[in-house]
């Protein structure tokens, strides 16, 4: 339902290219009718059918592709339906005490348009995009400086396609300083300056004293000009014209939405394209352009040798053993449902959390050595890894292997983790320095490795560096999770902190052995899946 | 026919086969799949602090191992290291340049970074001895702008930059280890492994790459080639891809929402995305589901980054209107 219109503003670019979907988008909008109103689905039908026959409306090249192009686009098909004479909005001239006021629509009109025909059920939601399309730029309310949406009957008026944002106007102060003094030259109470553009003017006064009089006689041409107009027509032209600087030269505390994120601007693509003045004055002199604005360096185009390499690399994603979605999916919702019990935003945490309750006594908890949750000894069962990420875990697992003396294999395995993260001019020693402790003849923590990675690392070791283990530490973490954690998992030391919280919950388990309750509990957060299998395939 | 035209026809012709084949591996949908999946519910998050001290837009924020401590950087020239529990500044490191675009904290906590329109990853030691910040390192190298960095350790850092290659860096002797080059466009951002192992990078060409750190390969990419004929850059929407499957898997979109994404974060089960948008909200995904479970709204300005603390209590956003907030 909702994504019925994006789906059709999607169609609108895709389709010259891939004209076979289209009854498929069609038949998808005909099988969600909206059970409660018939009428109204019939005009949203008829309105988005003839979305989908008709090109996009807006004025920006079908070929622009930058990311502000694709969104006026979305915007001006809207703006350009919403304004249509059957299907948009009463757009009438209003009596008013002695005067007319011509082409408005009111607030409440334009959230119930965009709530009908872009299937929004929320009124707030549609003047929360009415705001955003009207802070672009492509309608506004009469009455006030200030860019925004409401559901009243306070009068709106659409931007002329002159000053929409897709012309990329980016006009220079110059032309805002005739723009202000222009307006003080006409007599009309509406049209006096408020207080902020006041205090731009003064400041526009002193820097460009110099060329004031350039200024000056552009204003007084510009109001030549306006004169000649029809009466209505200034009016609405006016408005818009102060409409297209509120854009501009927003009222202090209201956001810029010229504003361009600075990697968008190093990668415009069309710098010549830029509109500098509205009042069509040409640049004098040389143009200060911001850091911000200098075209980023063009990529370089496709060599044969880039084309060969992209074959290669196509040809070995082909070969590559893919995974069948439904294996996917299914291995991602256990892992999310096997971790929302943890995930804060989810399970509220026991006893709370500290950032709700300004109580930290679940950091404390958690920082204490000596009673580590149950719920938190639980994620050691989930695998290796969530063992060894936890201090705790960590230290107890070492203890279990000390315990079956083959403490080597973690101790191992933590030396190469540790080699990989030191500086630079250390590697060499501590390399050294491990092999010594635990593959040479006769070392004192002897690792079992097989002939094959003995070698491999040997060889690696002529020229060490940080990844000269790698082999070696894969194989060792392989043999500890096979082997000694699932041990872990059973022994008797990490099953008594497990079931020591639990006795305090308990009520009449009774007889049921350690091994049960813990596969039990297992089970159900897991919903009887084989999990570990699954998470560990990677 | 040319040679060109007939290698550029023979990588089409891949393309195809690629497209066909992963097409036959879409025996379901994620969608489908979760369908008997309970709905995870509305998800409220309230603003539990306001970190005020920058006078620009901030434009990232990384958070430290401790999920208590956070670094952000602003256009005010300005680095600041926050406790984002008192809300107090531990830490405001002035910078050379102020076009700054990213910052990174390290797993050790003893290290941030940061760099921008400098072309530089400039490396901060917040343990020096004098208790004074000073600068590090510079890494230099880069000609392009530096979107995004992130360490692997005090001794090792990834960057990503504007001219389209990612680079490991030692920061001991400041020099480039692996160069990571293939994008055909800017490299925008990058995320790294909990192993280490990998990193994955997004850049302008449509394409994000997963990368083997310690071979400097690429593995995969993803997107792109799936739009054969006309590229669209699509931009309100997210998509979440996997690797095992080598390809999309769902797509987080709403036909109320017309404004690009800036930032992302999971929840710790993965179970939620939260994006930052344009508009100034953050929305909040159901990652198995696509449906919006809820919106954080409270700047007043776009939100320009976003991240969830690695115990996964806490949100933080960051906005063009200078504040960061917590959320949850």
């Amino acid at each position: 339902m909702a994504e019925a219109l994006q789906q059709q503003q999607q169609q609108l670019e895709e389709d010259e290219e891939q004209p076979q979907q289209q009854p498929q988008q069609q038949s998808s909008t005909e099988e969600t009718p909206e059970p409660d109103d018939g009428a109204k689905e019939n005009i949203k039908t008829t309105l988005s059918r003839s979305l989908l026959s008709m090109r996009s409306m807006s004025c920006v090249e079908s070929e622009d592709d930058s990311p502000n192009m694709i969104v006026y686009r979305k915007i001006e098909d809207i703006v350009t339906c919403i304004q249509d004479e059957t299907e948009g909005v009463p757009i009438r001239t209003v009596k008013s005490f002695m005067t007319k006021i011509p082409s408005v629509v009111t607030g409440t009109d334009i959230v119930q348009w965009l709530m009908k025909n872009l299937s929004i059920e929320d009124p707030v939601e549609a003047m929360h995009i009415g705001t955003l399309i009207a802070a672009q730029g492509y309608f506004f309310p009469i009455s006030d400086h200030v860019l925004s949406l409401k559901d009243d009957g306070a009068f709106y008026r659409f931007q002329a396609p002159y000053f929409w944002p897709s012309n990329c106007w980016e006009p220079e102060n110059t032309d805002y300083a005739i723009y202000l003094c222009k307006r003080t030259m006409q007599n009309k109470t509406r049209l006096e300056l408020a207080d902020y553009e006041a205090e731009n003017l003064a400041r526009l006064q002193r820097a460009f004293a110099r060329k004031w009089e350039f200024i000056y006689m552009q204003a007084e041409a510009q109001v030549k000009i306006d004169r000649k107009k029809d009466k209505t027509e200034r009016k609405i032209l006016d408005s818009q014209e102060r409409a297209f600087w509120d854009v501009h030269r927003p009222v202090p505390g209201c956001v810029n939405t010229t504003e361009m994120d600075i990697r968008k601007c190093r990668r415009m693509k069309n710098p010549h394209r830029v509109k500098k003045s509205v009042y069509g004055l040409v640049e004098e002199g040389t143009q200060s352009q911001s850091p911000t604005h200098t075209p980023s360096h063009l990529c370089r185009k496709g060599t044969k040798e880039d084309v060969e390499k992209e074959i290669l690399f196509l040809n070995t994603q082909l070969d590559r053993h893919c995974l069948k979605m439904s294996k996917v999916a299914e291995s991602l919702i256990s892992y999310t449902e096997q971790y929302m019990e943890y995930d804060p935003f989810i399970t509220a945490p026991e006893p709370s959390n500290p950032w709700t309750s300004d109580d930290p006594s679940l950091w404390d908890l958690e920082n204490s050595i000596r009673e580590p949750s149950q719920q938190r000894v639980k994620k050691w069962g989930f695998s290796l890894e969530e063992a060894l990420k936890d201090p705790v875990g960590q230290d107890l697992f070492l203890k279990f292997l000390e315990s079956e003396f083959s403490s080597e294999n973690l101790r191992f395995w933590l030396a190469v983790q540790d080699l990989k993260r030191i500086p630079q001019q250390e590697v060499a020693q501590r390399a050294q320095d491990i092999w010594a402790e635990f593959l040479a003849e006769g070392a004192p923590s002897s690792i079992n490795l097989d002939s094959h990675s003995y070698e491999r690392t040997s060889q690696n070791l002529k020229d060490p560096g940080r990844y000269s283990y790698e082999d070696a530490q894969d194989h060792i973490y392989k043999l500890m999770k096979s082997d000694s954690y699932t041990r872990f998992l059973r022994s008797n030391v990490y099953q008594d902190l497990l079931m020591a919280k639990k006795k305090q919950f308990e009520t009449e388990q009774g007889r049921r052995t350690s091994l049960e309750k813990f596969t039990r509990s297992v089970g159900k957060s897991l919903t009887g899946k084989r999990l570990t299998g699954l998470m560990q395939s990677s | 026919m040319g040679e060109m035209e007939q290698l550029r026809k023979e990588a089409d012709n891949l393309k195809d086969q690629i497209t066909a084949a992963r097409k036959a591996m879409q025996d379901t949908t994620l969608q489908e799949a979760a369908a008997s999946i309970n709905v995870v519910g509305r998800v409220q998050l309230k603003t539990r602090k306001t970190l005020r001290g920058h006078l620009a837009k901030i434009y990232a924020m990384h958070w430290s191992t401790d999920s208590k401590l956070c670094v952000s950087a602003s256009q005010d020239g300005k680095l600041i290291v926050w406790d984002s529990i008192t809300t107090n500044k531990v830490n405001a490191i002035p910078l050379k340049s102020s076009w700054v675009m990213t910052c990174a904290y390290a797993p050790s906590g003893n290290l941030v970074a940061c760099g921008g329109l400098d072309n530089m990853c400039s490396i901060y030691n917040l343990k020096g001895k004098d208790g004074n910040v000073k600068v590090m390192r510079e890494l230099a190298a880069h000609t392009g702008y530096l979107s995004c960095c992130r360490f692997l350790s005090d001794s090792e850092i990834i960057t990503s930059s504007g001219d389209c290659t990612c680079v490991l860096w030692d920061i001991e002797t400041g020099t480039q280890k692996t160069i990571f080059a293939g994008h055909q466009g800017d490299c925008m951002s990058l995320a790294v492994s909990p192993d280490f192992k990998f990193f994955i990078s997004g850049a302008c060409d449509f394409t994000a790459k997963l990368w083997d750190i310690r071979e400097g390969t690429c593995r995969q990419t993803f997107g792109g080639h799936e739009n054969l004929s006309r590229i669209n850059y699509i931009l309100d929407l997210c998509k979440l891809y996997d690797l095992r499957a080598d390809q999309e898997l769902i797509t987080y979109q709403d036909s109320s929402i017309m404004c690009g994404v800036t930032s992302l974060a999971p929840s710790l089960s993965g179970r939620l995305l939260l994006a930052g948008y344009d508009d100034f909200n953050v929305n909040i995904w159901d990652t198995l589901k696509a449906e919006r479970v809820g919106v954080l709204a409270g700047h007043d300005n776009r939100v320009s980054c976003i991240g969830v603390s690695s115990d996964g209590m806490a949100c933080c956003t960051g906005s063009w209107d200078s504040f960061l907030k917590i959320w949850n």
